[in-house]
């Protein structure tokens, strides 16, 4: 700590006996030229990092617009049994581009969830809430599987046993004029089914989770 | 000032020692023995203008501490690994194409199937990834259990964390490109997995997809960090990393006792 009753230093620069300084002068033209030096350079530097570190994460905040993709007739899907359709996520990269979704007609004795009320068709998402893995629906044992680290699910998407940190993933459904059934932009359920924008796998929904894991800026949202 | 201890001769083979010139002997050499003394005199040329031998023998003729031992080769070992890796690399990517819509596998099939000695380089570089992982890890131990990161060798551990960490992202950057089955599910859970960071980790994953779900750039993406990015800040750590460890002199062993001084040895006799 400096002495507070220590004389404060002069901030003129002919008073502190600078050589060749000038009346009035507070800053010498040496520390002067330093600084301008070290700002052009701090400058020119900033000119070319501050575009390309924006052109490296700038996909982070580019929204994605909504996809509403066919998959079939109304009468293809039933109330009790899931029947797997295709669905293209991203068109541009050919097959790695396409999902599983399972699609079945909502059904009054066991989608008593509130949150499902108005939904004619409920479509699951294969992708393991996990890590990603593309999981299978095992009709005898009425379960979703995971074959890569023993993630299970029950009919209605929800984790009964394994790693997963919440359920599985659903899409929005639609009907259109042609009585055929349209999935649109998926999103994420907590376990009790209250709806989210779409998280990533591996990402916890209950509790702190959802605040932990941020809905994201780039995701496709309804 | 005390005086500085002499540096040993570099061992130069003898075509390249200037001869040592003999009393009496002026004027200008033989043509036979100009070309005699060829090598030599381009040595000389370059060590004239950039000193060169001088730093050269302050790196290689260090003294090293009693007990040093073969284990004390990991770190060069793990550094021929990465030369390795560069130079196969760099020989991969001329045939290479970071194309998502099958061009990346074909390129791959091609390089494995079709090119001359293709399936040796690329096992190279296959198999030597995991050698790198290897020898890194070994490394790591010799240095924690010889207690080699204690004082001053603090930072040389730092630095060493940190090349572990980018020789780790070269393996996760690297197994996509090949863009099977295999590569693309290990990236979709490796993605997800720095996604479960809070807070932080949902844009992490979004970083490296290039996007919120796997696209068309994520392949071209990774490509960039395991070839350009990643490989550049490697070499300049490893030469920080190797400044440090000529700067400072390695570690004797831990089971080696320090000599007692000379006036002590005496007195006990």
């Amino acid at each position: 700590m400096a002495d507070k009753h220590a004389k404060k230093k002069s901030q003129y620069t002919t008073e502190r006996l600078y050589p060749g300084a000038f009346e009035g002068e507070t800053v010498t033209r040496r520390r002067f030229m330093t600084g301008t030096a070290h700002t052009a350079g701090a400058i020119g530097a900033a000119a070319f990092l501050l575009p390309a570190l924006g052109f490296a994460v700038g996909p982070i905040f580019k929204s994605t617009p909504v996809r509403w993709e066919s998959v079939g007739s109304e009468d293809l899907f039933n109330e009790f049994n899931y029947v797997p359709v295709v669905l293209t996520v991203n068109p541009e990269i050919g097959e790695a581009g396409k999902t599983t979704v399972y699609v079945r007609r909502f059904n009054r004795a066991i989608d008593v969830d509130p949150y499902d009320r108005g939904t004619p068709f409920i479509a699951i998402s294969s992708r393991c809430a996990h890590l990603g893995c593309p999981v299978r629906w095992v009709d005898a044992a009425e379960r979703f599987i995971c074959p890569c680290h023993g993630g299970v699910y029950d009919l209605l998407g929800r984790r009964v046993g394994g790693p997963p940190v919440r359920p599985l993933d659903r899409f929005y459904t639609r009907v259109n004029a042609g009585r055929e059934v349209e999935l649109g932009p998926r999103f994420s359920v907590n376990s009790e089914l209250k709806r989210f924008s779409p998280r990533d796998p591996g990402e916890p929904l209950d509790g702190i989770g959802q605040y932990a894991y941020p809905s994201r800026p780039g995701a496709q949202k309804l | 000032m005390a005086r500085r201890p002499k540096l040993p001769a570099p061992p130069v083979p003898s075509a390249l020692q200037a001869p040592v010139p003999r009393p009496g002997e002026n004027g200008k050499a033989a043509p036979a023995d100009q070309a005699k003394n060829a090598g030599a005199t381009v040595v000389d040329w370059v060590d004239e203008r950039t000193s060169l031998s001088g730093g050269v023998r302050w790196a290689l003729f260090r003294k090293v501490p009693k007990g040093t031992n073969w284990f004390y080769t990991l770190g060069s070992a793990t550094m021929f690994a990465f030369l390795s890796q560069a130079v196969t690399g760099v020989f991969l990517a001329m045939y290479y194409r970071p194309d998502p819509s099958g061009g990346a596998y074909e390129s791959i099939r091609h390089v494995t199937n079709e090119v001359f000695l293709g399936q040796f380089v690329r096992g190279m570089h296959k198999w030597g990834s995991s050698v790198m992982v290897i020898l890194v890890f070994l490394h790591m131990g010799r240095t924690f259990f010889f207690g080699a990161y204690k004082y001053p060798r603090e930072l040389n551990w730092v630095i060493g964390v940190v090349l572990l960490i980018l020789t780790m992202t070269m393996s996760f950057t690297g197994y996509l490109l090949p863009f099977d089955q295999r590569a693309y599910w290990a990236t979709v859970v490796g993605v997800n997995i720095n996604g479960t960071g809070p807070l932080l980790g949902p844009y992490l994953s979004d970083f490296l997809r290039g996007g919120s779900e796997f696209g068309a750039t994520t392949l071209s993406r990774f490509y960039a960090i395991h070839m350009l990015l990643v490989p550049g800040l490697l070499a300049a750590l490893i030469g920080a990393h190797l400044y440090l460890v000529a700067k400072l002199g390695t570690t004797a062993p831990p089971w080696i006792r320090a000599e007692k001084p000379e006036e002590l040895r005496e007195a006990e006799a």
